[in-house]
């Protein structure tokens, strides 16, 4: 049953990404040459409301279904994992194109070339994993 | 009835993707796309070269599911729901058109890198493969991606996932102010 739940959220998401555009290579193209609001306006948008709402479910310790914690650890502290991590991946994000969401997203669409990307993250994923103890973090 | 063809505005775009973080909070979950790269790596077998990979996958079945949805979604989105074709600004059109890339505003992803004829082309193969693995790579380094620092990080008000958004955008930044002119120029 429960799975179903997600099914569901899964497909809503899909059709989000996609009819957002925010899984158009072009669009993040266009959004780190900021020639449009459109993508600044989404993040922008969703981050609005998103700050508000985990701040109400904080300041009245609203519960998940169940009554279990909602899941808003605070991340760990650091700098560089952070910065280089996140370089990393900005890199990446603007040649291929697609962040892991969308990635999938695609993949549905019927873009045969993307599963090569998919197969690319999955290879960094376990370089990752691999050599984690040697990088600063 | 054209409607359903256009794309959705940041203004209705936006706020669900904050929907989709808030149900996934009541729902017990944290709105994380890329942790799925890591299950993927467990489920076959990484286990055994790095402790990084041996955990409860099967905790993370749910993220499986909801990924398996996002694919339905682009399928249905992309064959009933759209023409296909994301129309940019006219300059950055122009400035695509100047790196040989021509399909901008006829298509959603760029058929000189996305077609399937393209990828007999070895620099194609090398832009999608390395774009993959720093994407792969950066996430875990930075222990998240668009979805858990951009949206759910930062709606916590978490500074770690500021650092790591600065570095998107330095990386992003870097790659097509001075490695798009030597891929493409």
């Amino acid at each position: 049953m429960k799975s179903i739940i997600y099914l569901i959220v899964g497909v809503f998401f899909g059709i989000l990404m996609y009819k957002s555009e925010a899984a158009s290579w072009f669009r993040i193209y266009e959004m780190f040459e900021f020639g449009a609001f459109h993508m600044y306006g989404i993040i922008g948008s969703a981050l609005f409301l998103g700050v508000i709402g985990t701040s109400l479910i904080k300041k009245f310790d609203i519960k998940a279904l169940g009554g279990q914690e909602m899941q808003l650890k605070p991340k760990d502290k650091s700098i560089a994992r952070y910065l280089i991590g996140g370089t990393l991946f900005g890199l990446g994000w603007a040649l291929a194109g697609a962040c892991p969401g969308p990635m999938y997203v695609l993949a549905g669409s019927g873009y045969v070339s993307i599963l090569i990307v998919i197969g690319g993250a999955l290879l960094g994923t376990f370089v990752y994993g691999v050599i984690k103890n040697k990088l600063p973090h | 009835m054209e409607f359903i063809y256009e794309p959705w505005p940041w203004y209705v775009s936006g706020p669900l993707i904050a929907l989709t973080m808030f149900i996934l909070l009541f729902l017990g979950k944290q709105f994380g796309m890329s942790s799925n790269l890591r299950t993927a790596c467990a489920i076959g077998g990484a286990g055994k070269v790095s402790d990084f990979f041996k955990f409860d996958w099967k905790s993370q079945r749910w993220n499986l599911i909801l990924v398996l949805g996002a694919a339905i979604g682009g399928f249905i989105s992309a064959n009933y729901l759209s023409n296909n074709e994301v129309k940019i600004n006219e300059d950055v059109a122009l400035k695509l058109n100047s790196y040989g890339i021509e399909s901008t505003q006829q298509a959603y992803l760029p058929t000189e890198i996305f077609s399937t004829e393209s990828l007999s082309d070895p620099k194609v193969l090398a832009i999608l493969i390395v774009g993959g693995f720093l994407v792969g790579f950066g996430a875990r380094y930075a222990g998240g991606c668009t979805s858990g620092h951009a949206i759910s990080g930062l709606s916590n008000l978490q500074l770690p996932s500021l650092i790591a958004v600065i570095g998107f955008f330095i990386g992003g930044l870097v790659m097509i102010n001075f490695i798009f002119p030597l891929i493409f120029g």
